[in-house]
């Protein structure tokens, strides 16, 4: 323990929630409170009610949720994918060609996310690649966003892995593909789940690209909560916050609990 | 079928960094060679060699009269067993031991559970087939590695610091055992690398000694141990006194002042050389071959005594049988030894082998 004395590490711990619990706890609960009333002039808000969720369970908002999920999840698939994939490639490459494919993954997250979208928008409104239009474009820009994270989280666990189990494997006869699907990526698993939790989370948030390029049919949570917020139902779009955030948590929490099964060590 | 290994001038080396050089050694058809050398004499690296992690730069390894050195790993049917166990933490015991042959699909499936049991048996493992590595001791593990090695019945073990990570009580046990699997398993041939001695001495049929990524000696225990070559093999090969003496002629050595009666061969008169004798065959008092010095150190160890002396200025070490009276430091002192126990290493390490 770094601080000894008894008031001392009373102080820390006020000092920590004085520092903590503006920054990071109240802003989502004013986002609770505002979800369950009608009106907010003084220091609280008031008018409860639970009307706000009807509409934010309902209709568009409903429809907007599936979008998002649907989005999401098949974003984290196609990151984890390619992310490994290319993670499990970097690994057989010289420092040099590593280090290019590692630039290359992070480029979408260096550069901004509405030059990303607006680059994807560009490039496939045009046969033959014509994507713009269709859900399909929106799942390209999250996973070209997302998969620099699957392709990090991957490649810190590939460095990390013992070469003795490869070796093992291979001395008792295993071919190559046999050691990557029966050793390695079992072996891996933990850090593919925690990236698979990670790309979800990212891709459920995610609004700037995805403003540049979502068709009017295939409208994700964010782009809802945004429009509700800018048209001035403020306490509509909070609850459909509260929802986003409710079903991300909850995806997250099944995930992780997921990664304790996966994790053997 | 036909087993045994040999390495034909293989030299490997990192980026013009020589780390085995030249290897010439042959392990016949069910003979336990043991790789002896301290870190960085290139015994595990002449390991990885046949295993096929390390490409040699020249030279050809061949196991059971075929030349697998441009042969992957996984074609090369060895068993192979490390000193951190690499046990697959995902898979249970017995899924561990099943996997080579699993892997290699030459087994029917039917027959794999009988195989698994067999080598589980062989090792004592058979009552842990349930558990998942992590819920074993390091001894249980290392027995597991071995019967994962020794499922797929290969013709090939390789050894490398098996005993390592074990403590000193289980290390004893696990010699046995291992000389056990050796007598049951007469065909397969083990390359058997360690830094530690006894273990080679124990365990081995012959005794490849390695330092500086050369061979510097290869015999039997006996031989490396008795007649050792050089000095190198003399100090590493059990404990020596490494006398620097000065060949007489008429036979016969000077050691500073006393004048020793040794078997000199054909060595040249008035040339330079090492006499070699063990401490446990240096005895107290008078007799042959008497060197007289003082005391320095004393060391009680049990069932011996360990007395440094110090004989016209060069350290002369002796283990003698448990003295009642332990003798005081800078007393005077004779020892003296056997002539047929004594050994003339020709001068500076392998202008001997």
């Amino acid at each position: 323990m770094l601080v000894h004395s008894r008031a001392g590490r009373w102080a820390t711990w006020a000092g920590f929630l004085l520092l903590f619990v503006p920054l990071f706890a109240v802003p989502l609960l004013v986002i609770v409170a505002a979800s369950f009333s009608t009106n907010w002039s003084g220091v609280f808000p008031s008018g409860p009610t639970v009307a706000n969720y009807g509409a934010a369970v309902r209709g568009e908002s409903l429809q907007a949720l599936t979008t998002s999920l649907v989005t999401a999840v098949a974003a984290s698939v196609f990151a984890l994918l390619f992310g490994s994939w290319a993670a499990l490639a970097a690994a057989a490459l010289r420092k040099r060609g590593k280090r290019a494919l590692d630039a290359l993954f992070m480029l979408p997250v260096a550069v901004p996310s509405v030059v990303v979208g607006l680059a994807v928008l560009v490039a496939f409104s045009r046969p033959p690649f014509l994507l713009n239009g269709t859900p399909w474009i929106v799942v390209l820009a999250h996973t070209v966003l997302v998969t620099a994270f699957a392709h990090q989280s991957v490649s810190a666990a590939i460095v990390r892995l013992d070469p003795v189990y490869e070796q093992a494997a291979a001395s008792l006869g295993a071919r190559p593909a046999y050691v990557l699907w029966r050793v390695r990526l079992p072996l891996l698993l933990p850090s593919l789940n925690a990236a698979a939790g990670l790309c979800f989370a990212l891709s459920m948030g995610e609004l700037s690209a995805t403003m540049m390029l979502y068709p009017p049919d295939w409208m994700p949570l964010p782009v809802q909560i945004f429009t509700a917020t800018d048209r001035g139902s403020l306490f509509t779009g909070s609850a459909v916050a509260v929802v986003l955030m409710g079903t991300t948590l909850l995806v997250l929490l099944a995930v992780s609990r997921l990664r304790t099964r996966a994790s053997f060590r | 079928m036909n087993s045994g290994i040999r390495f034909d001038a293989v030299s490997v080396a990192y980026g013009g960094n020589v780390v085995l050089d030249s290897l010439d050694l042959t392990v016949e058809p069910g003979e336990v060679m043991a790789l002896l050398g301290p870190s960085g004499s290139g015994k595990t690296t002449a390991l990885r060699a046949v295993a096929g992690f390390v490409r040699p730069v020249s030279g050809r390894v061949f196991l059971g009269g075929r030349d697998v050195t441009e042969l992957p790993p996984y074609r090369r049917g060895i068993g192979m067993v490390v000193q951190q166990y690499a046990l697959f933490p995902h898979l249970k015991v017995a899924e561990n031991v099943a996997f080579g042959l699993k892997a290699q699909k030459a087994v029917p499936r039917a027959e794999i559970p009988g195989r698994v049991a067999e080598a589980l048996d062989m090792t004592g493992m058979a009552a842990y087939a349930g558990r998942y590595p992590r819920e074993l001791s390091g001894g249980q593990q290392q027995r597991v590695a071995i019967a994962r090695a020794l499922a797929i019945r290969p013709s090939v073990l390789l050894l490398d610091e098996p005993l390592s990570a074990l403590d000193a009580q289980l290390r004893s046990g696990m010699l046995a055992e291992l000389a056990r699997l050796h007598r049951e398993l007469p065909d397969v041939s083990m390359l058997y690398v360690t830094h530690d001695q006894v273990e080679a001495l124990t365990l081995a049929d012959r005794i490849a000694v390695m330092d500086k990524a050369r061979l510097q000696d290869c015999g039997t225990p006996q031989e490396l141990y008795r007649r050792p070559r050089n000095e190198f093999t003399a100090s590493f090969v059990g404990n020596a006194n490494l006398l620097p003496v000065e060949v007489r002629t008429g036979g016969g050595v000077r050691f500073g002042e006393a004048v020793l009666k040794v078997d000199t061969g054909d060595a040249a008169a008035g040339s330079a050389a090492t006499l070699c004798v063990r401490p446990h065959l240096v005895g107290l008092g008078e007799g042959p071959n008497a060197l007289r010095g003082t005391i320095r150190e004393v060391q009680w160890r049990g069932s011996t005594h360990r007395l440094y002396v110090e004989v016209d200025g060069r350290p002369v070490k002796a283990d003698v049988r448990e003295l009642r009276e332990t003798p005081v430091l800078g007393a005077p002192v004779t020892l003296h030894f056997a002539s047929q126990d004594a050994v003339l290493l020709g001068a500076g390490v392998g202008s001997g082998g």
